[in-house]
């Protein structure tokens, strides 16, 4: 179950973009002095004993995210690689299904198939990136399964793609590697561990619902995982890596934990 | 109300090293967790009437964090709320197993009738409950300690299935799925912070109770069994 060194290289040390707290120092000063005296009376930022604000701390940051690779140890300890997610009816789908990114549903800047294609990078024998004619071309399955976010919604919907188990054996990927890896159009990215791409249920989706996933939940190509929560499955993809080395990705760089399993 | 015993009275040891150890542990792991809690309730409100302030709740500062994380503290209550859940879980193992082991549950919270109850809560509300010895708990402090054991368990076991859906699904399923686990987890965490009010409350009453918790002695009325004290 050890899919990941306890610390990667490339984690950065004690949170993300440390070095904006140095450029941007006044203008923290100011916000500190003015969390200051909201603390007088906030019993959340415990500010009274410390007189700062405890979780911005860096080794709090650190102790926290340290706490949070453990727990990205034990979910794969209770992750089993068989067991499947419930599956439901078709009348339970929810179409249209619920928006979210990192951004509002009308900035969504949908991708230009005509340039588009899905590239392939690292541990793979065969790197030809893939038009969405060819990966249509391929055997297609469905599934409904509940979508839940870290945030605390869920829904129920209807996906349908190439089982991603087949497509890595297709690409001849390193299935001993670590992670898989995703970059995506509008500037998300995304890691996962290798165990969870193989999962039977792991899906690189092109419809939802039975039809073409609409622009702003993935045209052309997302990834769907069952057992993992919604930040964990990057839509807009437009290039896979298997690799060992943890690329980490949008909100795991930004605190978020990195296996969330469900 | 004062607590003090009346009549010859000897000092003893009501809670043992482990027991406040463990109780103060909790205190800590149940306010991380709770204030941990709203912040990440807030993202998506159960009840759209109700949600918390930020101030009060953990997550660090709206505008340091947004600048780090690109959010108002969701990320950092996760991370105090997926760390505190080892506080809780493991002090609340070691707490239960010493209560088994020890006695210290049989001897402390039974018998309990609901006759007892009644009259304790008469007796209390009517200003009668005594409070001379400390030692022994009364039929209400008892059925409250047992109320809140019952709703620490059914709060991680909630918080599982929240955690693990999937993994856990028979679980989840039990509580009404996600959403109704979502809903039990959150009126666990009501039951909690009201027993909290209550508990903080009549210990401020009983000041004696409040040093006992610290020093572990109490001066209790001299014919107390010693074992009766422990």
């Amino acid at each position: 179950m050890d899919f990941r060194p306890f610390r990667s290289v490339n984690r950065p040390e004690g949170g993300v973009s440390q070095h904006s707290l140095v450029e941007h120092r006044k203008l923290i000063e100011t916000v500190e002095r003015r969390g200051f005296l909201r603390g007088a009376v906030s019993l959340g930022s415990l500010a009274l004993l410390t007189g700062c604000d405890v979780s911005n701390d860096a080794s709090i940051q650190k102790t926290l995210r340290l706490i949070s690779e453990w727990n990205d140890r034990v979910q794969a300890f209770l992750f089993s690689p068989t067991r499947l997610a419930p599956t439901y009816s078709e009348a339970e789908v929810l179409n249209p299904p619920r928006f979210n990114a990192f951004y509002l549903k009308s900035q969504v800047k949908p991708v230009d198939i005509k340039s588009w294609k899905l590239e392939l990078a690292g541990l793979v024998e065969t790197r030809k990136s893939w038009t969405l004619d060819e990966l249509n071309a391929l055997p297609q399955v469905s599934q409904i399964t509940r979508h839940v976010c870290v945030e605390g919604w869920d829904y129920i919907g209807k996906w349908s793609g190439i089982a991603f188990a087949e497509f890595l054996k297709r690409i001849g990927a390193d299935t001993k590697a670590k992670y898989v890896t995703f970059k995506c159009y509008d500037g998300y990215s995304g890691t996962i561990d290798m165990a969870s791409a193989m999962h039977p249920q792991t899906q690189l989706t092109l419809r939802y619902a039975d039809q073409v996933l609409p622009d702003a939940y993935g045209f052309p190509v997302r990834i769907r995982i069952p057992t993992k929560l919604g930040y964990k499955t990057p839509k807009w993809i437009t290039a896979i890596e298997v690799t060992n080395t943890y690329r980490g990705g949008y909100w795991e760089d930004r605190g978020y934990n990195f296996f969330g399993g469900i | 109300m004062s607590g003090h015993a009346k009549g010859p009275t000897r000092v003893v040891m009501v809670h043992p090293p482990l027991v406040r150890v463990v109780h103060w542990l909790n205190v800590i792991a149940i306010f991380i967790m709770v204030g941990s809690g709203w912040r990440i309730y807030d993202n998506v409100p159960i009840f759209h009437w109700l949600t918390f302030p930020i101030w009060l709740s953990i997550g660090g500062d709206p505008e340091i964090t947004y600048r780090h994380n690109g959010d108002t503290g969701f990320s950092n209550a996760l991370l105090w709320h997926f760390a505190a859940m080892w506080l809780l879980v493991l002090n609340g193992l070691v707490y239960l197993a010493y209560g088994i082991a020890a006695g210290r549950f049989r001897m402390k919270l039974f018998p309990l009738s609901p006759r007892a109850v009644l009259r304790d809560m008469i007796a209390a509300a009517t200003f009668k409950l005594d409070h001379d010895d400390i030692s022994k708990y009364n039929a209400v402090q008892k059925l409250l300690y047992l109320g809140v054991l019952c709703i620490l368990a059914l709060v991680v076991i909630s918080g599982l299935a929240i955690w693990k859906p999937v993994q856990f699904w028979w679980l989840t399923n039990l509580l009404g799925g996600f959403q109704g686990a979502r809903l039990v987890h959150f009126l666990c965490m009501s039951a909690i912070v009201a027993f909290v009010v209550i508990h903080v409350s009549l210990a401020i009453l009983v000041p004696s109770t409040i040093k006992a918790m610290i020093t572990g002695k109490a001066r209790v009325p001299a014919d107390t069994p010693p074992r009766a004290a422990e």
